[in-house]
């Protein structure tokens, strides 16, 4: 049975670790997953409620605690409902089986004559006077989950599928809600001077400026190259980090050009090449068509900067943080400071959301040097602006091939994508270094650059495969070993320019071919779900009647599905393009199978689609020889209020079917939508991003 | 230094350099967390507070100038104001870091007009970023309290 249950029981097999009743007549379901501002967590619990069929507010949830909740590694790649959602469904129709067996014993009946409501057991009609807090027994917590027990079917659900409100939102609303708000005993603030770049070294600081800027009390704490400004006061910490670089003198700091910023740059820069599916060279016979596709380097620039609080406490060391990975980040942390893992807690707390790796796992590994430093007080570290944009890691630049050989009817017979990026993922567990390691006295080897396993989704090859019925299909994919800045997870990792890339050539194949883009889709696509998507938004937005090619408006879709094992989804878009381009509209169809919150997921699927305008159109991380240069909102501007479109939504019913992550599944439909809607509107194609109003110009005049 | 304002309706005293960031003097003196920090330029709209009724970025706005004057914060609204409810209801956010400077910011419109157009709406949230891209809830939530609010829901 357990080679089938899934990772996070498997990694976590006692009961207890997940389920504990309190005294209060609640429930306490820990997870390892997180909140990231997705709304997984109030989705875990109605699972949970379900099929205990306890109310939900009976249920309190713990997630991301090494003390005292799983351990289910990082929220991420739209898992925690496909993984976490489904242990959490074994966990819970276990723990019920067990207590309504033993039950039923007692009352010398079947388990199938007792019902729950509200955690009272009853038979038949008649209560029996027994409920989860009275009649579970030690027993049923101190075991291993077998993985045995029938959950309920989908048509008897009531509390999964339903629109539930999320359960962190009243506080956000409120008030204090984050890390960022939190206040310990014997707390300092602190803010960092950031070493400029791997193997830069501190030459010197003029320290009586710094103070001089400052205006008040605070210690340095310096190690190795990793320089604090720590102290009671926010407000003069703040000010002594904002002053500091001006009057710090660095050393063998790297130097970039802004060549480097460019997708371009990439190729021919070394590289781990493979060739992945069809492995038969690719077909040069009849006509090939070919075309390249780009996007720069991006920032997951979330509205909070990142934060974190450690204390270092009788040999203890105790770390809240807005990671999303409670136990990797242990891990990390545990290396790095050489401590066990055993001596360290880290805690869970809400951050803004990060869409990835951004600076949260290295906030934490400063705000915990700075404790070992000064042991005995909470250390709050506080990013500023500046500094999360210049040292978050970046989702990697990428530059897309596209080739196809066609066959006589104007269709691929072979397709190849050939991909360069850097790696998608680099955290300590995969290779990466924590920023500030690299500042201590004993910095850790190079990077070792990897990308997830195709089997995990790829990384720089993610969605990169089509899914269309060519006969031969493959991928080339140059692993760039040293990219200018450090790259990361960032929502999707290569879905959105690999989508950009397949569904724009798509299109313009069927443009070469002389059909109709959608019926050019469909007549190569078998997938009945990826078809009902795709009809369903071409429904939807008029395809039939978008118009000429060169009107300046423009009607274009886009679909996937995410990791290519994950939610389908279909986008189309219409934009309208005078000197830059406006999204007015967009519609979507998504299959999810099970969807265990609707609203919840439509949130997802619309904030995938904004936040997928924003980097077609307008983001890139600019460099030049000192470094980032887009330190600021308006150096890196992302979409705003104004330029937001009316989106329109369906989710698919489909809830015998198993649940798909769908976090991410608008994100490259949404991209490529846009740059088929540009193609049409312009009558000429801008194939990198962002498409901004010098390369509406540029393909105008070509 | 100490400088005399009102703050959420009541008269405080507070001990601090004119100079400081009022996000500074309201999170750290006062506990009023509901202000963020997003960026300390005046770009993000993170720390959207009102004084004397009107938004004011609190990050950069110096404390020192808004001696005497009535400063409004998120938590001035009780947690059910109408916008706050409405917000609720829309499920109108993700991982909400942006909301309290941008309900301050609707509060100060539907303040002062009590009919706006979604063009108004959008006007007033213009200068506000939201990263997760909740942006067309945002918008249906503050039509939904300006209607509640002109059906006598209590401000």
């Amino acid at each position: 049975m357990s080679d089938t249950l899934p990772l996070s029981i498997q990694n976590n097999r006692r009961l207890e670790k997940w389920l504990r009743l309190q005294p209060d007549r609640t429930l306490r379901l820990a997870v390892g997953k997180v909140e990231l501002g997705q709304g997984n967590v109030t989705a875990l619990a109605q699972i949970a409620a379900e099929e205990l069929d306890l109310g939900l507010d009976r249920i309190t949830v713990l997630s991301g605690d090494t003390q005292d909740a799983p351990d289910e590694g990082q929220t991420t790649s739209s898992q925690s409902i496909e993984v976490s959602g489904r242990s959490v469904r074994l966990v819970t129709a276990e723990f019920r089986a067990r207590v309504l067996d033993r039950l039923a014993q007692r009352l010398n009946c079947s388990p199938g004559e007792i019902t729950v409501e509200d955690g009272a057991f009853h038979r038949g009609n008649a209560p029996t006077g027994h409920d989860y807090w009275s009649f579970s027994a030690d027993e049923d917590f101190a075991r291993d989950i077998e993985g045995n027990a029938t959950p309920k079917p989908p048509s008897s659900y009531r509390v999964v599928g339903q629109p539930i409100p999320r359960r962190d939102l009243p506080a956000k609303v409120a008030g204090a809600a984050f890390i960022h708000d939190m206040v310990r005993p014997d707390m300092l603030h602190a803010r960092i001077l950031r070493q400029p770049g791997r193997g830069a070294t501190l030459a010197a600081l003029n320290e009586a400026a710094v103070r001089r800027a400052a205006g008040g009390a605070f210690r340095i704490v310096r190690v190795g190259n990793f320089l604090a400004f720590v102290g009671p006061d926010e407000t003069v910490v703040q000010r002594a980090a904002a002053a500091a670089p001006l009057h710090a003198r660095w050393e063998a700091v790297p130097r970039l050009t802004p060549a480097m910023q460019e997708a371009a740059w990439l190729i021919g820069q070394p590289s781990n090449d493979r060739l992945l599916y069809d492995e038969s060279p690719p077909a040069t016979a009849g006509t090939v068509l070919q075309a390249s596709y780009s996007r720069p380097y991006v920032a997951h620039a979330s509205m909070a900067p990142s934060c974190a609080l450690a204390e270092f406490r009788n040999g203890h060391l105790e770390v809240w943080s807005h990671t999303q990975g409670p136990y990797p980040l242990r891990t990390a942390l545990a290396n790095v400071l050489d401590m066990p893992g055993e001596s360290m807690t880290v805690r869970h707390a809400h951050g803004a959301g990060c869409y990835g790796h951004n600076g949260a796992d290295d906030v934490a590994l400063d705000a915990a040097v700075i404790a070992r430093q000064i042991p005995d007080h909470c250390i709050r570290v506080q990013w500023r602006r500046e500094e999360e944009f210049g040292f978050e890691p970046l989702g990697s630049a990428m530059h897309v091939t596209v080739r196809a050989a066609l066959d006589d009817a104007g269709k691929p017979a072979d397709w190849t994508t050939e991909i360069w990026s850097a790696t998608h993922v680099q955290r300590p567990s995969t290779g990466g270094n924590m920023l500030t390691h690299e500042a201590l006295p004993t910095p850790p080897p190079d990077p070792r650059p990897t990308d997830p396993p195709e089997a995990a989704g790829g990384g720089g090859t993610r969605n990169g495969l089509p899914l269309y019925d060519f006969p031969a299909k493959r991928i080339v994919h140059h692993l760039v070993l040293r990219p200018p800045v450090r790259t990361s997870a960032l929502r999707g990792l290569g879905a959105l320019p690999n989508v950009f890339a397949l569904e724009c050539f798509m299109d313009e194949l069927a443009g070469h071919a002389g059909v109709d883009p959608v019926q050019y889709r469909l007549s190569l696509l078998s997938d009945p779900r990826a078809r009902r998507l795709i009809e369903n938004v071409a429904e939807r937005c008029n395809w039939t009647s978008r118009g000429p090619s060169g009107s300046g408006r423009g009607v274009g879709l886009g679909w996937a599905r995410y990791k290519n094992k994950a939610a389908y989804a279909a986008v189309a878009v219409e934009v309208e393009v005078e000197q830059e381009v406006r999204v007015l509209r967009a519609w979507c169809a998504a299959d999810a199978g099970l969807v265990i919150n609707p609203d919840g997921a439509r949130n997802q699927l619309e904030g995938g689609i904004v936040q997928a305008i924003s980097m077609t159109l307008k983001e890139q991380m600019r460099l030049d020889a000192e470094g980032r240069t887009s330190l600021d909102w308006n150096a890196y501007p992302i979409l705003r209020f104004s330029e937001v479109p009316e989106i329109s939504t369906e989710l698919v019913h489909a809830p015998d079917l198993p649940t798909l992550g769908m976090g991410e599944c608008t994100f490259g439909p949404t991209a490529a939508a846009i740059g088929n809607a540009v193609a049409h509107a312009l009558g000429a194609r801008i194939r990198d991003m962002p498409l901004t109003r010098e390369r509406i110009a540029a393909a105008l005049l070509a | 230094m100490s400088i005399d304002l009102t703050v959420n309706g009541k008269q405080i005293t507070v001990a601090a350099s004119e100079t400081t960031p009022l996000l500074d003097v309201l999170r750290n003196e006062l506990d009023l967390k509901g202000a963020r920090y997003g960026c300390g330029l005046e770009q993000c709209g993170s720390c959207m507070v009102l004084v004397d009724g009107e938004p004011v970025y609190a990050c950069s706005r110096e404390v020192g100038t808004v001696a005497g004057r009535h400063v409004s914060t998120i938590e001035s609204l009780g947690g059910t104001h109408p916008l706050q409810l409405a917000f609720l209801e829309e499920q109108a956010g993700q991982c909400g870091y942006c909301l309290s400077g941008i309900i301050m910011s609707a509060k100060a419109l539907l303040d002062h007009n009590q009919v706006p157009t979604q063009a108004d709406i959008v006007a007033a949230l213009d200068k506000h970023l939201c990263r997760c891209g909740a942006h067309p809830r945002i918008l249906r939530a503050v039509e939904k309290a300006a209607a509640a609010l002109r059906q006598g829901a209590p401000r």
